[in-house]
């Protein structure tokens, strides 16, 4: 397949492992997708046949799923239950067949060492970084992830970051693991503890108000930033023009964007946050 | 081997399906997943003579067997379109009518005047039923003059083909692809979405920013069949269905009642693959009734005799 080309795979669901009652990661078989996909990319899964809903999801590629030759298989999706198109793919069952378009969308920009990433996730935020841990520690860039979770049992996955030497910074809001409070408050630890001439790269997903509080810190310390947006999508091509977005004018005003195609990964300092924050 | 040729007016399509506008952005959205050039045309999205914003997101919700969207016709003005996207459109050999939309009546004709001097535009759709923007377009397409009035004002300023498209946001749509057949419009395209609301009852806010969308989507086929069919009565001009297009049996139903092409919009966010299966479908349908040539159906719909068509139960007096 040549790069960039999208398709249109008739997946078979090969595992659905519920993580709680709210989270869960089904994996899908889809080669062509696996192989070209690049980090922060998403697809647009049918979650089930028929017109209820009506419209696919969009979801980041959380895992690229490897044969024990290393040949690309599948994709693997981490979901939250929210409302129908979750709830449908929270309850996919092995043999089920899913249509899956992709890979879409802009992927993360890849820093290089001496520079450091720090990947700020929040929840489900998380879904986008572990293709960015592959690609990034394979050219031997320094990795934190900064993870923040409502409470302990929600910070999934913390140990298959760890296991690929990436150091974990961990905060819950009932402060059952890491520290006491946002994500935010380790982070500008950080910030402000990091030396102003060592290369700093920050990558964020999560809420809207998170990544917005992200992106504030990360331009007041100087440091560059981007973000992986998510808003509701009608087709991930570019073709409806629903998932908009305001971006920053040299005029000092906004236009609207499409996060499918120009995202969903945005340099933070040039969206406009109030008013991402007030439609998002 | 079936013959999908589509004779509509002065154009002819190599097959009946096209691009609705609004949903397949300008056309080259898609050249990385599909050869723009089987489609039997792409309508491009509405143009202004200057760039839109649109309306705040959420621009769209789902509805049952359909979906409210409010867009308000973001887009990049005909002088951008016609230096940035036209050109690569050519070349991927696309054959591109182009929607046209106007606040004034001074605007659509000024729209299709830019058009008309670039190579490359094969026709031009008059947006005369968006419901989403203020002033203009659905202005124009629920008056009778105003319809008449465009339509011939454009007539007078360009000789590409000119294809107004209908709302259904009126009482009677036949007398609109009247009153745009009188004008010298050479086909007519409907139906447009209709003027909608949905709510959400825990907030008791509007589910879309824009307060009202258009409905789209399988939900509205029906009525498109049936406005499709009477406007086949009411006019001679070739008539582009669409309304909730799905799949080869749904191309099929309009162009039994009446529709010489159709137009695939909502389905194809769903599945932008669409054309392709459902140009492999209406092949096996003909193969299997043994027409050869698909355009032989249009308007073959099988009324008994005996049982006229009812009538309407509105009509304007």
């Amino acid at each position: 397949m040549l790069p960039g080309m999208i398709v249109d795979v008739q997946a078979d669901v090969l595992g659905n492992r519920a993580l709680s009652a709210e989270y869960n990661v089904v994996t899908l078989a889809a080669p062509a997708i696996a192989a070209a996909a690049r980090p922060g990319q998403f697809v647009m899964v049918k979650t089930k046949p028929g017109l209820e809903p009506l419209l696919r999801r969009p979801f980041s590629i959380f895992e690229i799923v490897r044969g024990a030759d290393g040949t690309p298989l599948g994709i693997s999706i981490l979901n939250k239950r929210i409302g129908i198109g979750t709830g449908q793919l929270f309850d996919a069952r092995e043999g089920d067949r899913l249509g899956v378009l992709g890979p879409l969308g802009q992927p993360w920009p890849l820093v290089e060492a001496p520079t450091r990433a720090w990947m700020v996730a929040g929840g489900v935020g998380l879904a986008p970084f572990a293709t960015l841990t592959e690609a990034l520690s394979a050219q031997g860039v320094p990795l934190t992830l900064f993870y923040g979770a409502r409470r302990g049992e929600d910070l999934y996955y913390a140990e298959w970051f760890a296991e690929r030497g990436v150091d974990l910074v961990l905060a819950t809001e009932d402060g059952s693991r890491g520290t006491h409070g946002r994500i935010t408050l380790p982070l500008e630890a950080a910030l402000r503890d990091t030396a102003a001439e060592a290369p700093v790269a920050i990558y964020c997903c999560g809420p809207t108000p998170m990544m917005q509080a992200v992106a504030e810190r990360a331009a007041a310390a100087g440091r560059e930033a981007w973000v992986s947006l998510e808003q509701v999508m009608g087709c991930g091509m570019g073709g409806c023009y629903s998932c908009v977005v305001p971006v920053k004018t040299a005029d000092g005003g906004s236009h609207f964007v499409r996060s499918c195609t120009n995202g969903p990964v945005f340099a933070a300092s040039t969206l406009q946050w109030e008013g991402l924050a007030h439609h998002g | 081997m079936v013959d999908f040729t589509t004779p509509l007016g002065p154009l002819t399509l190599a097959n009946p399906l096209m691009a609705a506008s609004g949903c397949f952005g300008y056309g080259v959205e898609y050249k990385d997943a599909l050869d723009l050039s089987q489609l039997g045309a792409v309508v491009v999205k509405g143009l202004f003579m200057t760039e839109r914003e649109g309306h705040a997101p959420p621009r769209i919700v789902e509805t049952p067997g359909g979906m409210l969207n409010a867009i308000g016709l973001q887009g990049i003005g005909v002088h951008r379109f016609v230096k940035e996207r036209l050109p690569e459109l050519r070349a991927l050999g696309a054959t591109t009518i182009v929607n046209v939309c106007g606040v004034t009546l001074d605007e659509y004709v000024e729209v299709c005047k830019v058009l008309s001097d670039h190579e490359g535009v094969a026709g031009i759709e008059l947006n005369i039923s968006c419901p989403n923007i203020k002033e203009g377009g659905i202005q124009f397409g629920c008056s009778l003059p105003g319809t008449h009035d465009v339509v011939s004002a454009v007539r007078k300023a360009t000789n590409l083909p000119i294809m107004p498209k209908l709302t259904p946001n009126v009482t009677d749509v036949a007398s609109f692809a009247r009153a745009a057949e009188e004008a010298g419009a050479d086909a007519i395209s409907l139906v447009n979405t209709f003027l909608a609301m949905a709510i959400d009852v825990e907030t008791r806010k509007p589910k879309l920013t824009n307060v009202m969308g258009g409905l789209s989507g399988p939900a509205i086929r029906p009525i498109a069949v049936r406005m499709t069919y009477e406007c086949r009565q009411a006019v001679k001009i070739p008539i582009v269905g669409m309304g909730g297009i799905a799949n080869a049996a749904d191309v099929l139903e309009f162009m039994l009642a009446g529709a010489n092409a159709v137009q695939i919009g909502t389905a194809n966010f769903a599945d932008p693959f669409i054309w392709s299966t459902v140009m492999a479908d209406l092949e096996a349908y003909c193969t299997r009734h043994g027409i050869t040539r698909l355009a032989d159906l249009v308007g073959g719909v099988d009324i008994p005799k005996k049982k006229a068509a009812p009538a309407p139960a509105c009509r304007p007096s």
